[in-house]
């Protein structure tokens, strides 16, 4: 009787961890082929020579100091991290103030929070076609009566195509953070805005004082997105700019670089050494901004659980 | 604790909101506060409406309109001609394609992901812990810097320029943000229910199918849709793992288009109108869904 029953209770085991083996192979096998591989790879391949069509061949660290020794490289990684910066001081404040905004209460705030959320729908491509044919100096915008300053080359002038860029990266990204901050504002213990009135503290004190250090793991969470995503914008970049990541090399960011040098250059190997840089920086600012909470405490929170 | 959408339904009254509650009259400080903020309110309103109006407005407008006319006037004669010029083309061929994409792909994330998450939520060994934090590490890397050894692997697949060669690194790029949602719904879920079907005789799958995909339905329409979106305006995948006309997705046709009007302003931005459509019906249809969609997994 016994006997029967532990064999039968390891047939149980036995059955549930082939099961469970069963239903996690799939989603192992898509993603260690396209992200685990591909990630390991692209190290790989950062010491090849190999133009996309024929044979990869062992290059040794030639990419490397090649690409390292290369000042473009350096413009690209000047040019990423200066998009990175600005587009967080803009961003951010406005994302903020929407957030406040959309998370009171009124149909009108509603209202406009629908409106304000359109921009995130439009694909990069979509978004990057209107503002190039917006921003046009002849038909464009500042082709209207008032708006005449806005009637120069601004995709057009080296000095001021990445300003464009970052701007238009804003429009389309801003709803997004306002929606992260909308969500978090309204976390808020409405009793700690009540005892603070109790108080009798002003309206700064209160956004000083309790509303942003509420909001404070929202703002790391909006932070390390925006600096990681800055890392990636492409699409919208390569757009504007009619695949060049010009005038120039005005706005030729670390990813239009790796595009360029890879699919337009055919030198995959130069390619893999800058997408190497990528991933490496993407992972080390992940850290780093999660050093103080985010994902880490959020990740941690659902193991525990 | 619920990471995706654990805001109160019924917004809270902020107290920035209170429309002189407390004074009762408007003080000056008070009309110069409301002044910023209605100011603010009407600058970022232009700034998101008027592009998404001029697009809409310049579509319906016939090139000597377009080139003579102030660009914010409504049109003079307002025609369809444009959205003619680009439905006779191979529009259909790249809503198709696009569509095809899609679902396929969402399906695809959908199905592993369940199924990945359903072993995270529901296991308690060490492997279990560390296929979890495989997921966490996808979302920590920037994966579209890895597109080169994708196209390698595409190619050596005999996969390059087919409707599959965007499907499968699409599907499996959302499978970490996929499984972290999933993962973070089903641990909510009491584990008295499981251990109740275990007790009548169910095994896993009966569990997951007869329990947890229909507890996590919200959670399921919610990456459908965020899945979805991302697929839909996915641009980089197919510009480098495709090529012939007929396999463009519709985020790569419009810049064929863009290329093919060349100064034809109007056309192209019909284009963008007709591209965005269905996702404009999707916001109809599932607003909450697709906003619960875009920060579950990052609010909380």
């Amino acid at each position: 009787m016994t006997v029967a029953r532990t064999s039968h209770r390891g047939a149980t085991a036995w059955r549930r961890r082939t099961t469970g083996a069963a239903m996690a192979a799939p989603a192992l096998l898509l993603f260690g082929l396209f992200g685990i591989v591909p990630l390991s790879g692209v190290v790989i391949l950062s010491f090849t020579g190999w133009d996309g069509l024929g044979a990869i061949s062992w290059t040794g660290a030639a990419n490397w100091t090649s690409v390292l020794t290369d000042s473009a490289t350096w413009d690209a990684l000047w040019l990423t991290a200066k998009v990175m910066v600005l587009s967080w001081l803009l961003q951010t404040p406005i994302a903020l103030a929407l957030g406040l905004f959309q998370a009171a209460a009124g149909r009108w705030r509603a209202l406009l929070a629908v409106l304000f959320f359109l921009p995130l729908l439009l694909s990069a491509v979509a978004v990057g076609l209107t503002w190039q044919a917006l921003l046009d100096p002849a038909f464009g915008i500042g082709a209207t009566p008032g708006l005449g300053w806005l009637a120069r080359p601004l995709l057009g002038d080296p000095d001021l195509a990445l300003y464009a860029v970052i701007f238009v990266i804003a429009w389309q990204f801003i709803p997004f953070h306002a929606l992260l901050y909308q969500a978090g504002v309204r976390q808020i213990p409405v009793s700690l805005y009540e005892a603070a009135a109790i108080d009798g503290a002003g309206r700064g004190d209160r956004f000083w004082r309790i509303t942003l250090p509420q909001l404070r793991y929202t703002v790391v969470t909006s932070t390390t997105l925006m600096l990681v995503g800055s890392l990636t914008y492409f699409d919208l970049i390569f757009v504007l700019s009619g695949g060049t990541g010009g005038p120039g090399t005005a706005t030729r960011v670390l990813p239009l670089a790796m595009y360029i040098t890879g699919f337009q250059a055919h030198d995959m190997g130069r390619a893999s050494a800058i997408a190497t840089i990528l991933v490496f920086t993407g992972l080390a600012l992940s850290l780093i901004t999660t050093k103080w909470s985010g994902f880490t405490r959020m990740a941690s929170q659902q193991e525990g659980s | 604790m619920t990471a995706t959408t654990s805001y109160p339904r019924t917004p809270v009254k902020l107290p920035a909101a209170a429309p002189a509650a407390t004074g009762g009259t408007f003080s000056p400080a008070r009309l110069a506060r409301r002044a910023v903020t209605g100011g603010a309110t009407l600058l970022w309103t232009a700034i998101v409406i008027v592009p998404l109006y001029w697009v809409v407005v310049t579509s319906l407008r016939d090139r000597a309109d377009f080139l003579s006319t102030s660009p914010l006037a409504p049109p003079a004669d307002p025609t369809l001609a444009n959205f003619r010029t680009v439905l006779a083309g191979d529009f259909g061929t790249y809503l198709l394609n696009s569509a095809v994409v899609t679902a396929a792909a969402v399906l695809v994330t959908v199905a592993v992901s369940l199924m990945a998450a359903f072993v995270v939520a529901r296991g308690t060994s060490r492997w279990s812990r560390w296929y979890f934090r495989l997921f966490l590490l996808g979302l920590a890397i920037p994966l579209q810097a890895v597109i080169i050894p994708v196209y390698l692997l595409i190619i050596r697949m005999q996969l390059y320029d087919s409707l599959l060669a965007i499907i499968l690194p699409s599907a499996a790029f959302a499978v970490p943000i996929t499984v972290m949602i999933l993962v973070s719904f089903l641990r909510d879920v009491p584990h008295s229910l499981f251990e109740a079907m275990q007790v009548d005789g169910a095994g896993e799958w009966k569990q997951l199918f007869a329990l947890a995909l229909p507890l996590t339905r919200p959670a399921i329409v919610t990456v459908v849709v965020y899945n979805g979106l991302q697929v839909w305006n996915g641009f980089l995948f197919p510009l480098i793992l495709t090529q012939s006309n007929e396999r463009a997705v519709l985020p790569l046709a419009l810049t064929l288009y863009r290329g093919q009007f060349g100064i034809d302003v109007p056309a192209t931005m019909a284009a963008v109108v007709l591209s965005t459509l269905p996702i404009l019906l999707l916001f109809v249809l599932a607003r909450r869904q697709l906003i619960a969609g875009l920060t579950a997994g990052f609010s909380k």
